[in-house]
C-alpha cells in the first residue's frame, strides 16, 4: 500500500529546481511522491547567466539539472506542460495538456514575467523581452536583420540586455523613465558616473524619457515617440522595465495576493492555504518581491525544513548586488540610499579614474549600513561582510574607501570574520562550513565547490571563498605546492621568465643554476618546450634531444605496440590530387594503416622506427613538411571550403586557414593547439570548439578563443569582431605568446582561461588594450618563432648523426622481431601481444 | 661462467638517452647518465604497455634514484634494479654493465 503523500511543484525554474534538489537530499525524500510541472520546453537552467548564451554557451551548458536527476529520484516531470488550474477543494491540479494531478502539499515556484508597459504599439514586430532562452533566440534572429536596438529600462537587467545588443553588433540605446540609471541601487552621483562610463562604451543613454507610442519607422522598422516630443528610430525594442510575479494561477483559486501582485507568504513560505507554499519571484513576503536568486533559494530551503517539521523561517534577504556591466564594476550594499534616520554618509569621488564610492554608516559610527561602489568594486566583499555581520568599523570609517597612501590593503582578512559569516548567499554557506570542509580535506576551490556548493551559484563569492581557503590552508600548515616537480621549485611560468630573462639556452644550464638532481619526464619536456618557444633551436640538437618525449625525439607519434604514426602537414586540409597519390603510394609501399584524422589530414600508422627516415625522405621529396602531430604545438587549422566554392561563403576561409597554419606551424606550447576557420556563421569548420576559431562575417573576421573539444568540451569565447586580417593576426600572435608564457604545463587554453583571474575581460585588456604593456614583447616573441621555422624532418634527414637514433638496435641491422601485425578490414593492425617469455634471461640468471 | 660481452661504443649512446641492443634475441636497453658517468642495462620490454620500448623513455631521478619513465604510460623503473616505482610487484630484468675504455660491455650469465 502506498502511504506516500503527493507533493507537486508548479514551475521548474531556478528556485523550483533548487527546491527539488534540496528535497531529495533531505531526510524526507521518501515521504513523498513528487511531480513537477515545467512550462518551458526544457528543464531548469541558469537564468542568472542567461547572457552567456550569446557568448556561445548552449542551453545544455546552462542547465541546472544533473543528468538523470528526475529518473534517479523518481520525480515525475511534466515537461512543456503548464499547470492551468488549482482546485483547492478536491486538492487537484489540471494542466494545459489535460493531466489531473492530486496533491497533499503544493509548492508554487512560477517565477515572474517581464513587465511590458502598455503603450500603443508595444506588441509590434521585434518588440521583445529578455527572460528565457527562447527570448534570446528571438533576439538573435531579429538582430541578424537589424542595425539599431533600444532597451527600455536602465536597471540591472536592462543594462545587461544593452550589453548583449551591443555585442550583437547593434547601435544600442538605453531609454530610462527615471532621472538616472539603476535608480534602485544607485544614488545620483553614482548613477551619473555609471552613465558616463556606459556612454563612453558607445551606448547612448536617454533618461527622463517616457515612451508614449511605438509606430512605423522610416529608416528603421520601429519608431518610439516620447512624451517630450522627441523620437527615436530603432529596429529592435527590448523591454526590461521590471518584473511582475506570475500569480494568476494563485489568484484564480483565491489565494491571497498583494495589491500590486505577488502571492502572499508568511515566514514559513506558506500562502493563505497552509498546504500551499510559494517560493521565488512569485512570492510576496512582507510586501516585498525578491528579484534575485539567493532569496529564492533561501525560501526553498525554508520549505524543505518546514515539510520536515524542523523549525525554519524566511526572514528577508540581503539584496546587495555586485556586477560588471559592460566592463564597469557596480555594487550596492544594504541601505544604499541612507534611509536609516541619522545615518552618516562618506563619499569618495575620483574624476580622473572615474571611481565613486559611498558609505552609509550608523549614527554611532560603529556599523556599516550600506554602500555604493561604481568603477571599482574591489572592496565589495569586505564591505558586505562588515554590513552583514555587524563587524565594528575602524575609527575612521572612510579609510575603507579612501585610496590607501601607504599601499596597505585595507581589506578585512578572512580571519576577521566570525564563523557564522555567510560567505556564499546562493547556497547559504558560512565561513564555518568552509573551514570544516577544508579540514575534511578539500584543498582546492574545485573540491570546496563540490563539497559545499559555495561559489556555484552567481559566482559573486568566488574571491572570498578562495581567500578563506588559502587562509585555512596556511593555518593548517598545508603548503600550496606549485613546484613543477622535485627538481625545480618553480612553476612553469616562473621557469619561463627565468629562461627568458637570464637567456638560458640549455636544460643543464637551467638545472645547474636553478634546479637539482637529474631532472625527470616532467621537467625535461617542459623545459624543452620553453626553450623552443623562446629560442626555437632545432629540437633534436644534441643538448635538447634527450629532453624530448619519445614523440618529439622520433618526430612521430608512438602507438601502443611501439610503432609510430606519420602525419604530414596538409595546411588547411587543402591537398592536390598528386600529393594525395603520393600519400597513397607511400602508405601502400610501407604497408601502413591509413586513416583520415579529425584535423583534415592523413595519418599513416604502423611505421617501424627505422622506416621513419625512409618514409620522410620520400615525403619531403614530394614537397611535404612535418605535421608536428607529435609535438605539443600547433596541430591543424581546419577549414570549411569557404567563399571560393560555397554559395553561402562570405570570405576565403581556406586561404586564411593556410596562411595561419603556415604562420604558426612548429610553434611549441604548453599543450597542443588547434585552430579552425569558417567561411560564414554556419560554422561548418566548428571553429568555436577550437583554441583559436575564426569565422567570416560581412563586417570582417570574428575571433573566438579558448574553445576545446575532447574530454571536457568548452565553447570558445567571442573575443573580438569585425577584424581585418592584420589585426586578427596581431591578436592571435599576442594571444598565443601570452598563453605560452603564462600557462601551466599541459594546460589547454580552455583550462587556462577558466583559471585566469579576471577571465575574458582581463584577456581582452591584455591583448587589445595592452593593459600590461606586454604586447610589443609578445609580438616580438612570435615574430622570432615565425622567422626561425624549420621543417624538423628536413633538418633531421640532412644530419647523419641524428639518423643513427632511428636504428632499432645499436649492434644489429635486424628489425624489431616483436612487432607483429594482423589484417583487419583490408589493412594492418597490431597483433595482440603474445604471452611469450620475455624474461628468459632473468629467469636463467637467477 | 662469467662473460663480458661488448655491445657498442660509449659514443653510440647519446648522453642522457637510451638505445637498444640485441643480445641472444633479447632486446636490452642501454642508458647513459652523463652526470653519473654511468651506463645501465635493463630489458627493453615494458610489461605495462606489453611492448619493447623502454630504451625510448626519458631518463631522470626520483628522490635521487635514477629511473627511466616508460614512453607509453610513464611508469618509472629504477635503472639500477629494474624495480617499478609505482608497482612494487613488477620488476624487469637488469644486467651488470660496464664502461671499458670506449666499449660498453654487458655480463649475461649463461647456465
Ligand atoms: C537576464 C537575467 C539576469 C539575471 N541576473 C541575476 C543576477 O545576476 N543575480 C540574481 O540573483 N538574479 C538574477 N536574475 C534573476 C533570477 O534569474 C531570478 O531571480 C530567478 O530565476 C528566480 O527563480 P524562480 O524559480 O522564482 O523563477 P524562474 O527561474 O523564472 O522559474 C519559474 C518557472 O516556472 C515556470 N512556470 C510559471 N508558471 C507555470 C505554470 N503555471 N505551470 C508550469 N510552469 C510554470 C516558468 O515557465 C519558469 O520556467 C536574472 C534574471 C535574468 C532574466
Ligand atoms: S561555414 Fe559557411 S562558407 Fe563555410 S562551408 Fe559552411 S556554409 Fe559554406
Ligand atoms: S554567493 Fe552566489 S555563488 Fe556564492
Amino acid at each position: 500500500m502506498n502511504t506516500k503523500k503527493n507533493l507537486v511543484v508548479i514551475g521548474n525554474g531556478m528556485v523550483g529546481q533548487h527546491f527539488l534538489a534540496q528535497l531529495v537530499a533531505s531526510s524526507i525524500k521518501d515521504d513523498y511522491t513528487i511531480t513537477t510541472f515545467c512550462e518551458e520546453p526544457r528543464v531548469a537552467y541558469d537564468r542568472v547567466h542567461l547572457s552567456a548564451f550569446f557568448s556561445g554557451k548552449t542551453a545544455d551548458d546552462l542547465s541546472l539539472v544533473e543528468t538523470n536527476f528526475f529518473e534517479n529520484n523518481n520525480i515525475r516531470l511534466l515537461l512543456g506542460d503548464k499547470a492551468a488550474k488549482i482546485d483547492r477543494t478536491t486538492k487537484t491540479i489540471t494542466s494545459a495538456q489535460g493531466h489531473t494531478i492530486a496533491y497533499d502539499k503544493l509548492v508554487l515556484a512560477t517565477g515572474s514575467y517581464p513587465f511590458v508597459p502598455p503603450v500603443p504599439g508595444h506588441d509590434r514586430p521585434q518588440c521583445l523581452v529578455y527572460r528565457t532562452i527562447e527570448d534570446l533566440e528571438a533576439i538573435a534572429a531579429a538582430a541578424a536583420k537589424s542595425k539599431v536596438g533600444v532597451v527600455v529600462g536602465g536597471g540591472l537587467l536592462g543594462l545587461e540586455a544593452a550589453k548583449a545588443l551591443k555585442d550583437l553588433g547593434l547601435k544600442t540605446h538605453v531609454v530610462e523613465f527615471a532621472p538616472r540609471l539603476m535608480a534602485v541601487q544607485l544614488d545620483e552621483a553614482g548613477g551619473a558616473l555609471l552613465r558616463n562610463k556606459i556612454e563612453q562604451l558607445g551606448v547612448t543613454v536617454h533618461t527622463n524619457r517616457n515612451t508614449q507610442l511605438i509606430t512605423d519607422g522610416e529608416a528603421c522598422l520601429n519608431k518610439m515617440c516620447f512624451a517630450d516630443g522627441e523620437e527615436l528610430e530603432t529596429d529592435i525594442i527590448l523591454f526590461s522595465a521590471g518584473i511582475r510575479p506570475r500569480d494568476d494561477i494563485a489568484r484564480a483559486c483565491e489565494l491571497e495576493v498583494g495589491a500590486r501582485g505577488g502571492i502572499v507568504i508568511d515566514n514559513q513560505c506558506k500562502t493563505s492555504d497552509p498546504d500551499i507554499y510559494a517560493i521565488g519571484e512569485c512570492a510576496l513576503w512582507n510586501n516585498m518581491i525578491f528579484g534575485l536568486v539567493a532569496p529564492g533559494y533561501a525560501m526553498a530551503r525554508t520549505v524543505v525544513a518546514d515539510l520536515a517539521n524542523q523549525s525554519a523561517s524566511f526572514t528577508g534577504a540581503d539584496m546587495s548586488t555586485k556586477l560588471k556591466l559592460m566592463g564597469v564594476d557596480v555594487a550596492s550594499i544594504g541601505d544604499a540610499h541612507a534611509k536609516t534616520p541619522g545615518a552618516l554618509i562618506y563619499t569618495y569621488q575620483n574624476g580622473e579614474l572615474e571611481i565613486y564610492k559611498r558609505l552609509v554608516v550608523s549614527p554611532d559610527k560603529k556599523h556599516l549600513l550600506g554602500a555604493v561602489l561604481v568603477g571599482d568594486a574591489s572592496s565589495y566583499s569586505t564591505l558586505l561582510q562588515y554590513c552583514l555581520n555587524g563587524i565594528q568599523l575602524p575609527a575612521q570609517p572612510d579609510s575603507l574607501i579612501l585610496p590607501s597612501l601607504n599601499a596597505e590593503p585595507v581589506g578585512l582578512g578572512p580571519d576577521a570574520l566570525p564563523n557564522s559569516a555567510q560567505i556564499c548567499s546562493c547556497y547559504d554557506v558560512s565561513k564555518g562550513d568552509i573551514c570544516q570542509a577544508v579540514a575534511a580535506g578539500c584543498h582546492t576551490v574545485g573540491a570546496l565547490k563540490a563539497a559545499t556548493k559555495a561559489g556555484s551559484g552567481c559566482g559573486g563569492c568566488a574571491a572570498l571563498v578562495k581567500s578563506v581557503l588559502n587562509s585555512e590552508l596556511t593555518k593548517q600548515g598545508v603548503e600550496v605546492n606549485t613546484d613543477l616537480c622535485e627538481h625545480f621549485a618553480y612553476t612553469r611560468q616562473e621557469l619561463f621568465t627565468l629562461i627568458k630573462v637570464e637567456k638560458i639556452k640549455t636544460f643543464n644550464d637551467l638545472l645547474d643554476k636553478h634546479g637539482k638532481g637529474l631532472g625527470c619526464e616532467i621537467c625535461k619536456p617542459t623545459v624543452a618546450s620553453i626553450l623552443a618557444s623562446n629560442w626555437n633551436d632545432f629540437i633534436l640538437k644534441t643538448e635538447h634531444a634527450p629532453l624530448q618525449d619519445t614523440n618529439d625525439a622520433f618526430l612521430a607519434n608512438i602507438q601502443k605496440d611501439g610503432t609510430y604514426s606519420v602525419v604530414p602537414r596538409i595546411a588547411g586540409g587543402e591537398i592536390t590530387p598528386d600529393k594525395l597519390i603520393v600519400l597513397g603510394q607511400i602508405g601502400k609501399k610501407y604497408q601502413l594503416y591509413t586513416k583520415i584524422t579529425g584535423g583534415q589530414r592523413v595519418d599513416l600508422f604502423g611505421a617501424r622506427v627505422e622506416q621513419l627516415p625512409l618514409i620522410w625522405q620520400e615525403l619531403v621529396e614530394a614537397g611535404f613538411e612535418s605535421g608536428h602531430a607529435y609535438g605539443k604545438s600547433l596541430r591543424t587549422v581546419k577549414s570549411c571550403v569557404g567563399s571560393n566554392w560555397c554559395r553561402y561563403g562570405v570570405d576565403d576561409s581556406v586561404g586564411l586557414a593556410i596562411e595561419l597554419e603556415n604562420r604558426y606551424k612548429g610553434l611549441r606550447s604548453p599543450h597542443k593547439i588547434k585552430f579552425a576557420v569558417s567561411g560564414c556563421t554556419r560554422e561548418c569548420a566548428e571553429a568555436q570548439g577550437k583554441d583559436v576559431g575564426v569565422i567570416a562575417t560581412e563586417t570582417g573576421w570574428s575571433l573566438y578563443l579558448c574553445g576545446n573539444g575532447g574530454m571536457k568540451p568548452r565553447h570558445a569565447d567571442l573575443f573580438a569582431t569585425s577584424l581585418d586580417k592584420d589585426t586578427l593576426i596581431k591578436y592571435i600572435d599576442r594571444f598565443l605568446s601570452f598563453y605560452i608564457q603564462t600557462a601551466d604545463r599541459l594546460q589547454r587554453t580552455s583550462v587556462w582561461m577558466e583559471n585566469m583571474a579576471g577571465g575574458l575581460d582581463h584577456l581582452k585588456a591584455v591583448i587589445i588594450d595592452d593593459s600590461l604593456g606586454l604586447c610589443n614583447q609578445l609580438e616580438a616573441q612570435m615574430q622570432h618563432v615565425v622567422a626561425t621555422y624549420q621543417c624538423e624532418w628536413k633538418s633531421t634527414l640532412a644530419d647523419e648523426t641524428k639518423l643513427k637514433r632511428f636504428r632499432p638496435f645499436v649492434n644489429s641491422a635486424q628489425s624489431d622481431p616483436s612487432i607483429e601485425f594482423i589484417e583487419e578490414r583490408g589493412q594492418i593492425r597490431p597483433a595482440e601481444p603474445s604471452p611469450h617469455k620475455h624474461f628468459k634471461i632473468l629467469e636463467v640468471a637467477q | 661462467m662469467i662473460q663480458w660481452q661488448t655491445l657498442c661504443n660509449l659514443d653510440d649512446i647519446p648522453a642522457d638517452s637510451g638505445i637498444c641492443a640485441l643480445v641472444d634475441a633479447e632486446q636490452i636497453a642501454l642508458f647513459y647518465v652523463s652526470k653519473l658517468q654511468a651506463v645501465f642495462a635493463l630489458h627493453n620490454y615494458d610489461p605495462f604497455a606489453k611492448a619493447h620500448v623502454l630504451s625510448r623513455g626519458i631518463i631522470g631521478d626520483i628522490s635521487g634514484e635514477p629511473v627511466v619513465a616508460s614512453p607509453i604510460y610513464k611508469q618509472h623503473f629504477k635503472l639500477t634494479t629494474g624495480e617499478c616505482i609505482e608497482d612494487s610487484t613488477v620488476k624487469i630484468p637488469s644486467y651488470p654493465v660496464r664502461i671499458n675504455g670506449q666499449h660498453i660491455e654487458i655480463n649475461i650469465t649463461h647456465a
